[in-house]
C-alpha cells in the first residue's frame, strides 16, 4: 500500500532523471539553442531538489535559494542568447562544433 | 489524490525533457519546454511552494520560453537538425553512457542517503502564513543584501546584452571556415612591404 502521499525520494529521483537529461542533451545535440535549452532543464531539476528539501526540513530557505536560481537563470538567458545573436550574425548556421576559431 | 497529482507532474516533466533532447526542430523543443517548466509548477504546488509556481510558469514560461521562440524566428534557424550526422565517433553512446550513470548514481544516493541537517533554520513553512508573505518577509530581512545584487546583476545582464547584439555595420561576416577568414583579415595580408614587388 502506497503512503497517502509521495515521499520526497519520489521527488528527488524525478530530479535526477531530469537533471540526467538535461546532462544529456547539453552532451549530445550541436544547436546552441538547444543545448541552451536543456541546462534550463538541468536548472529546473536543481529547483525541484531545492523545494523537495524545503518542505522535507521546513525551512524556506530552499525556496528562497530557488527565487535567486530563477533571477540568475533570467539573466544567464539574456547573455547567453546576446552571445547566439551576435554568433549567428557572423556565421549562418553555426552549429556548436563550427565554433572552433580557438583550436589549435 | 497527491500521488495522481505527482505521477500527472512527472509524466508531463519527463515528456517534455524527452522532448527537448529528441527533437530536430528547435521551435519544437522550446513548445516542449514549456511542457517542462508547467510541470514543475504543478510539483511546486504539490509541495507547497505556490509562489514559485506563479513565478515558474511567468518567468520560465512566460518569458524565457519566449525569448527563445523570439531568437529562434529572429535569426531563422527553425530548420530541422541533423541528428543521423555524428561528428565525433562514439560520441553519442558516451554521452548517453555519461547520462545513464548520472541518473543512476544519483537515484542511488538519494535512496541509499538520510536527510541530514538542522531543519526550519530560516523560517518554518507555516500553514497559517500565506506563502507569497512568508518568503517576502525573509527576502527583505535575512537576505536582503542578496537581493540588492540581483538588481545589481540583472542591470548588467541588460547593458551586456544590448553591448552583445547592437548591430554593427563594420562587423565582419564569416563564409567560410575561421581560419580562412583569420588568413584573409590578418595584418600580413595588407600590410606586406610592396617594396620588394617594385624592385628592378
Amino acid at each position: 500500500m502506497l503512503a497517502s502521499a509521495p515521499p520526497a525520494e519520489a521527488y528527488l529521483i524525478l530530479s535526477a532523471v531530469l537533471f540526467a537529461a538535461g546532462g544529456v542533451g547539453v552532451l549530445l545535440r550541436r544547436n546552441a539553442l538547444v543545448m541552451f535549452m536543456c541546462l534550463e532543464l538541468m536548472l529546473n531539476a536543481v529547483n525541484l531538489a531545492f523545494v523537495t528539501y524545503a518542505r522535507e526540513l521546513d525551512d524556506l530557505g530552499g525556496q528562497i535559494a530557488v527565487f535567486f536560481v530563477l533571477v540568475v537563470a533570467a539573466a544567464e538567458v539574456v547573455v547567453g542568447l546576446g552571445i547566439i545573436v551576435s554568433i549567428f550574425r557572423r556565421r549562418r548556421g553555426a552549429t556548436a562544433d563550427d565554433l572552433s576559431l580557438l583550436k589549435g | 489524490m497527491e500521488w495522481f497529482v505527482f505521477a500527472l507532474g512527472t509524466l508531463v516533466v519527463l515528456l517534455g525533457a524527452f522532448g527537448v533532447v529528441t527533437r530536430t526542430n528547435p521551435v519544437h523543443a522550446a513548445v516542449s519546454l514549456v511542457g517542462t517548466f508547467f510541470g514543475i509548477a504543478v510539483l511546486f504546488i504539490a509541495q507547497d511552494a505556490e509562489f514559485l509556481a506563479a513565478m515558474q510558469v511567468i518567468v520560465y514560461a512566460g518569458a524565457i520560453v519566449v525569448l527563445f521562440l523570439f531568437v529562434i524566428m529572429l535569426l531563422g534557424v527553425d530548420g530541422e537538425e541533423d541528428l543521423a550526422v555524428d561528428p565525433l565517433p562514439g560520441q553519442r553512446p558516451a554521452g548517453a553512457l555519461v547520462g545513464a550513470v548520472l541518473a543512476v548514481g544519483l537515484a542511488v544516493v538519494v535512496l541509499v542517503g538520510a536527510v541530514t541537517g538542522a531543519r526550519s533554520v530560516t523560517a518554518e513553512l507555516d500553514a497559517d502564513v500565506a506563502n507569497p508573505v512568508a518568503i517576502g518577509r525573509v527576502l527583505f530581512t535575512d537576505h536582503l543584501w542578496a537581493f540588492e545584487i540581483t538588481s545589481l546583476l540583472l542591470i548588467i545582464a541588460v547593458v551586456g546584452a544590448v553591448a552583445l547584439a547592437r548591430h554593427r555595420p563594420d562587423a565582419q561576416v564569416d563564409d567560410d571556415l575561421p581560419g580562412d577568414a583569420l588568413a584573409a583579415d590578418g595584418p600580413d595580408a595588407d600590410d606586406a612591404p610592396a617594396s620588394e614587388d617594385v624592385t628592378p
